[in-house]
C-alpha cells in the first residue's frame, strides 16, 4: 500500500505542482493517475520513489515513509517504466533488462538468464537478447521496458506514460499485455496517463486530476461512470457527449444500444460478465 | 624545392641520430614533454569538465575561463615562466597544460551534455548511483567527445612543444632554434617536417581511436534529443 499524507511539492520558481494531496494506492490493484497536463501526475509518480522530493507531507510504503529511505536503494526495489521506453543505448537488450539485478549483485550469470526468462513473460523472442535498443521497434523498446522495470521483481510497478509514443494499434496490444500480466503478476501498479480510455481500461482505481494535483474524483472506472462527481469529471471522461453516453433504443428486432452521436454501439447483454473479472467487465464498458 | 629534398636528406642522415643533439633524442624529449604536460592537463581538465557535464552548472564560468586562458600567447607564457622558475623544462610544460586545458575540458562535458537528459533520468530511475551515472551511462556515451577533445589538445601540444628549446627545454624544437641561430635552413625545415610528422601520427591515431570509441548500440542507432543550447561539437570545433 502506498499513502500519500498532505503532499505537497513548489517547485524552486514558486510553481506548486501539487497542493494538500491525499491518496491511499492499495496493494496489488492498478492505481491510475490522469489528468491533461499541468496537473501533477508525473510528479506525484516520481515522488513515490523520490526522483521528485517532496516540500512537505509524508509518502508511505507498506507503513514505511519514504523519505526515512535511501534514495537509490528506494528505486532498486520499485520497478520504473517510462516514456520512450528509457533504456540505455549502449547496452543490449538483455543488459538492459539485467540493469537492476546486477546492480544488486546477482552474479551477471544467473541475471542474464532471469532475464532470458522476463523476455518470454513479456512477449519478446529471445533472440532479440544481444540486439541494441535502436534495432528494435517502439513497441518492442517499450517491452523491453517492462521487463526492465519486472527485473528485480519488484512489489511496485510506476509506469509514466509507458505507451504513449507508440501507434494506436501497438498501444491497444500492450495495454492488453498489461492486464494479462497485471492478472499473473500481481504487482502493485501505478499508472499515469493523459489518456481517459486507457485509464479506465487498465485501473482498478482511477484518479481524475485537476490542475495543481487537485483531486477531481476517485474511484473504479464504473462508479466515475456512473457518477461523475463534478462538471469538469463529465466533460473529462466524456460522458456528457459522443461515445460514451450510451442510451437504449428499441428497434423492431430488439434492444440497440447508441452513442451520443446516435450511432449504434452495442447491444444490451444480460446475465453474463457480472461475475468475471472486474478488468474485463470495464473493458466492454469502455470500448 | 632544393630546400625540401636537403631538409629530407638531412633527416635520412644517419649522423643526425646518434648523441645528445641526435633526432632520437630530440624525439623521445619532445613526445615526453607532449605527454607529461597532457597528463597533467588531462588531470585537471577531464574530472573538472565531468563535474560540470554531469551536474550541468559552471558551464558559463568554464567558458569564460577557458577562453581567457585560450588568449594567452603560449611564447609570452614560457617567457615570463622561465624568468621566474629558470630556464629548462618546468616552464615549458607549464604553459603547454594551460594550452592543453580548454579543448580537453570542452571535449570532457560537451561529451556529457550531448547525451539524452531521458537516459541520465532513467538510469537514475531504475536507481543507479551518481557514480554508477558517471561510469557505465555518462562516460561511454560521452566518450567519442571526450576523445576528440584529448585528439586537438595533443595536436596543439605536439605543434606548440617545438617553444620548449626557446628557453633550452630540448624537443624537436631544438632543430629549428639551433638553425635559426646558424641560419642553417636546411636543419630548421628538418625539425619542422619531423614535428609536422609527428604531429600527422597522433592525429591518424586518434581519428582511428574517435571512432572505435563510439558504443556498438549507438553507432547502430540515430542521434537522439540533447540538453537545450548544448555545444555538442564544440570539441571537434576546437
Amino acid at each position: 500500500m502506498i499513502e500519500f499524507r498532505s503532499v505537497t511539492k513548489r517547485f524552486p520558481g514558486g510553481t506548486v505542482a501539487v497542493d494538500d494531496f491525499n491518496l491511499v494506492l492499495p496493494s496489488r490493484k492498478t492505481t491510475v493517475l490522469v489528468g491533461s497536463s499541468g496537473s501533477g501526475k508525473t510528479t506525484l509518480l516520481r515522488m513515490i520513489n523520490r526522483m521528485v522530493d517532496l516540500t512537505s507531507g509524508t509518502i508511505e510504503i507498506d507503513g514505511e515513509d519514504t523519505s526515512a529511505l535511501e534514495p537509490v536503494a528506494l528505486r532498486r526495489r520499485i520497478g520504473y517504466v517510462m516514456q520512450n521506453s528509457g533504456l540505455l543505448p549502449h547496452f543490449t537488450v538483455i543488459e538492459n533488462v539485467a540493469t537492476v539485478p546486477v546492480l544488486n549483485g546477482v552474479p551477471r550469470k544467473r541475471a542474464f538468464s532471469d532475464a532470458l526468462a522476463l523476455l518470454d513473460t513479456v512477449g519478446l523472442e529471445r533472440s532479440l537478447a544481444d540486439r541494441y535498443p535502436s534495432q528494435l521497434s517502439g513497441g518492442q523498446q517499450q517491452r523491453v521496458g517492462v521487463a526492465r522495470g519486472l527485473a528485480a521483481d519488484p512489489n511496485i510497478l510506476l509506469m509514466d506514460e509507458p505507451f504513449g509514443a507508440v501507434d494506436p494499434i501497438v498501444r491497444d496490444e500492450l495495454q492488453q499485455e498489461l492486464i494479462r500480466l497485471q492478472r499473473e503478476l500481481d504487482k502493485t501498479v501505478v499508472f499515469v496517463t493523459h489518456d481517459i480510455d486507457e485509464a479506465f481500461l487498465i485501473g482498478d482505481q482511477v484518479v481524475i486530476l485537476e490542475q495543481g494535483g487537485r483531486i477531481a474524483q476517485v474511484g473504479s472506472p464504473s462508479e466515475i461512470m456512473a457518477d461523475p462527481a463534478s462538471d469538469f469529471v463529465s466533460s473529462f471522461i466524456g460522458a456528457d457527449r459522443g461515445k460514451r453516453a450510451l442510451s437504449i433504443r428499441h428497434t423492431e428486432r430488439g434492444a440497440v444500444l447508441v452513442d451520443g452521436f446516435g450511432r449504434a454501439a452495442g447491444v444490451l447483454v444480460e446475465g453474463v460478465a457480472v461475475a468475471s473479472v472486474a478488468v474485463e467487465s470495464e473493458e466492454s464498458t469502455s470500448s | 624545392m632544393n630546400l625540401i629534398v636537403d631538409a629530407i636528406a638531412w633527416i635520412l642522415d644517419p649522423a643526425h641520430y646518434g648523441g645528445p643533439n641526435g633526432i632520437g633524442v630530440r624525439l623521445i624529449e619532445h613526445l615526453w614533454i607532449s605527454v607529461v604536460s597532457l597528463v597533467i592537463a588531462g588531470a585537471i581538465a577531464i574530472p573538472a569538465g565531468f563535474l560540470i557535464g554531469h551536474t550541468g552548472t559552471g558551464r558559463a564560468a568554464a567558458v569564460l575561463v577557458s577562453g581567457g586562458v585560450r588568449a594567452l600567447p603560449t611564447l609570452g607564457l614560457i617567457s615570463i615562466l622561465g624568468l621566474s622558475i629558470g630556464i629548462g623544462v618546468q616552464a615549458p610544460i607549464i604553459a603547454f597544460v594551460v594550452l592543453a586545458i580548454p579543448s580537453m575540458l570542452a571535449g570532457a562535458y560537451a561529451g556529457f551534455e550531448a547525451i539524452d537528459r531521458r537516459i541520465v533520468d532513467s538510469a537514475r530511475s531504475v536507481g543507479m548511483t551518481e557514480w554508477q551515472i558517471v561510469g557505465r551511462v555518462e562516460l561511454p556515451l560521452g566518450l567519442p567527445l571526450l576523445i576528440g577533445g584529448i585528439r586537438s589538445a595533443t595536436l596543439q601540444v605536439i605543434a606548440t612543444a617545438t617553444l620548449a628549446a626557446y628557453i633550452s627545454g630540448g624537443g624537436l624544437g631544438s632543430f629549428i632554434f639551433l638553425g635559426l641561430r646558424t641560419n642553417d635552413y636546411t636543419q630548421m625545415l628538418a625539425g619542422s617536417i619531423l614535428v609536422i610528422a609527428l604531429a600527422i601520427a597522433f592525429e591518424g591515431a586518434f581519428s582511428a581511436l574517435q571512432r572505435l570509441v563510439v558504443p556498438a548500440g549507438v553507432r547502430a542507432g540515430q542521434r537522439t534529443k540533447v540538453r537545450s543550447g548544448s555545444p555538442r561539437s564544440a570539441a571537434e570545433a576546437e
